[in-house]
């Protein structure tokens, strides 16, 4: 009896899960996505039969893909059958053109990377609804449940399976193919696959509310996925290096975290020395190749932004003009009034509070801002600098009724109790 | 020293929707056990039956029934086993009382006669 010295690896499945499907889609063509997709949950139960018993396998990731391979064929002969009773009884078939096995079992395959971002481009493809790229693409490419997705994007997991469902129907229906785009189509369709990172990335790191463990690694796939199309020769571009450093310089703040991110203010209450200092690293030697081309993303000047704050020593000591410079474009290139809110702040770093309230006051728009609960805690604190305690607990007290999530109204209630 | 069979009742199905995570994670609670039973000094070695209904065979010699089963209509059937050895009975029911199976199924624990 030997013992069971082999454990997994952490997140195995999951990775595995991702990269199986999209090497099985890339065999099949992206007509048979369900197919790759139930073999591929074909073979993760197959081990959950039979690792409890035996043990987990020498090689875990060939085990699953043989099996899953195999069941993909099983399930395309299956596929065939059914084609070949319906034309046989004149319903008019589509035609059906079985991907030869070969090309299923030949052992030079291109590699993972490749799949990962014909998948990934797949589940970014314009037939998709926007709101439904970033959970295709977590469960496609990312290997996640229907419920971690809904954890994550605090939805019902009813809500999830019928948007991941429409989403799969539109690809079918618009006769997406899978893998890279044609280079005539590339710049757009690599837009939209970085704004769909973009948006996994902030519903992991804007952890307002609910389970941060499965937001951690939302973000973390959203790193891990912009890391993959930065790299590649066919994909890397000054505006995927960009994203990459924003949301390294972001992550890097994870540890410090106190939940309820979201607001400037929280930097200043952040304990620095948490920071991670390999991400900001990161970070910064990705934004030096990000300022490779001439066009300016709202990507690089975010990252920018969060450049500044990484490499100050303390909220006081930071470069507050040259952040209120990249506030001044990134707004004229956006017009979010969040950016206005934010960009209102910094001025009151180099100007006053009393100036930074002004330019509150004078956003445009800003009523899109009602019920956000960071306007008047933005404002308490401006106050409170200001020397108008009152004013101050009144937008506190403001902020507290709109406060979305427990470590908000924690961070509230502890800023309006140390001002009494 | 004795050894002793605990057989694995299920009911051979689990929920649909399980991610890879998941999937994983329960996996992973399997080796966990036999890592701290095999840290313990007992060895277990694990055999997983296959899936599908056997066959019984009642009757005379040479022309006995062949059925299904046995348990084709029973809502749990043995979906594998482990083998332990223990000094006694009661430590191997003491070993099984975090067995993760004890969340998807029942163990049924049979002590093998020494030779």
């Amino acid at each position: 009896m030997a013992a069971d010295s082999i454990t997994l690896v952490e997140h195995l499945f999951r990775r595995q899960a991702g990269q199986m499907v999209a090497r099985l889609t890339r065999a099949l063509g992206s007509r048979h996505l369900a197919v790759a997709e139930d073999a591929v949950q074909d073979a993760l139960i197959a081990a959950l039969q039979q690792w409890p018993y035996r043990g987990v396998p020498d090689q875990p990731e060939a085990w699953l893909y043989q099996v899953a391979k195999n069941r993909a064929l099983d399930r395309l002969r299956h596929v065939k059958m059914a084609a070949g009773k319906v034309s046989a009884i004149g319903q008019g078939a589509p035609a059906f053109n079985p991907p030869a096995a070969s090309t299923l079992l030949r052992d030079e395959l291109p590699p993972v990377d490749d799949d990962q971002l014909g998948l990934l481009f797949l589940s970014c493809h314009p037939a998709v609804a926007a709101d439904a790229r970033v959970a295709l693409a977590l469960k496609l490419v990312g290997g996640f449940g229907v419920g971690e997705i809904a954890r994550a994007f605090l939805a019902q997991e009813s809500a999830i399976a019928q948007r991941l469902v429409r989403a799969k129907r539109s690809l079918r229906a618009g006769g997406a193919d899978f893998g890279m785009p044609s280079p005539a189509d590339l710049a757009p369709r690599l837009d939209s696959v970085l704004e769909s990172l973009y948006l996994m990335f902030n519903e992991g790191y804007a952890a307002t509310t609910g389970d941060t463990l499965v937001r951690d690694d939302v973000a973390g796939e959203a790193i891990r996925l912009v890391s993959l199309v930065a790299a590649h020769p066919a994909t890397a571009s000054p505006a995927a290096s960009a994203l990459l450093a924003l949301m390294l310089l972001q992550a890097s703040r994870f540890p410090a975290r106190s939940g309820g991110d979201g607001l400037l203010f929280l930097l200043r209450d952040q304990d620095r020395s948490k920071w991670d200092r390999a991400a900001v690293a990161a970070g910064l030697r990705a934004l030096d190749r990000a300022a490779a081309g001439d066009r300016v993303t709202a990507y690089h000047l975010e990252a920018g932004i969060a450049a500044c704050h990484a490499v100050a020593p303390s909220w006081a000591s930071t470069d507050w003009p040259r952040i209120v410079a990249l506030y001044d474009d990134l707004l004229a290139l956006t017009g979010s009034p969040v950016v206005a809110l934010n960009r209102a702040i910094a001025i009151s770093r180099v100007d006053g509070p009393l100036a930074g309230l002004a330019v509150i006051e004078s956003i445009k728009y800003r009523e899109a801002l009602d019920g956000y609960p960071l306007l008047p805690a933005a404002q308490a604190e401006l106050w409170r600098e200001s020397g108008d305690l009152a004013q101050a607990a009144a937008c506190y007290r403001e902020a507290l009724t709109l406060a979305r999530s427990a470590p908000e109204q924690r961070w509230l209630s502890a800023r309006l109790a140390h001002l009494v | 020293m004795p050894r002793f069979i605990m057989l694995l009742h299920d009911s051979g199905t689990f929920p649909p929707d399980l991610s890879p995570d998941q999937i994983q994670a329960i996996i992973e609670r399997y080796v966990a056990w036999k890592q701290k039973v095999q840290a313990n000094g007992r060895a277990v070695d694990g055999h997983k039956l296959a899936d599908g209904t056997g066959r019984v065979l009642r009757g005379a010699v040479g022309h006995p029934k062949v059925i299904d089963g046995p348990y084709a209509e029973a809502r749990e059937v043995i979906g594998g086993l482990f083998i332990v050895e223990a000094a006694h009975f009661e430590e191997v029911v003491e070993l099984s009382r975090d067995c993760p199976h004890l969340d998807f199924g029942t163990i049924e624990i049979r002590e093998v006669e020494p030779t």
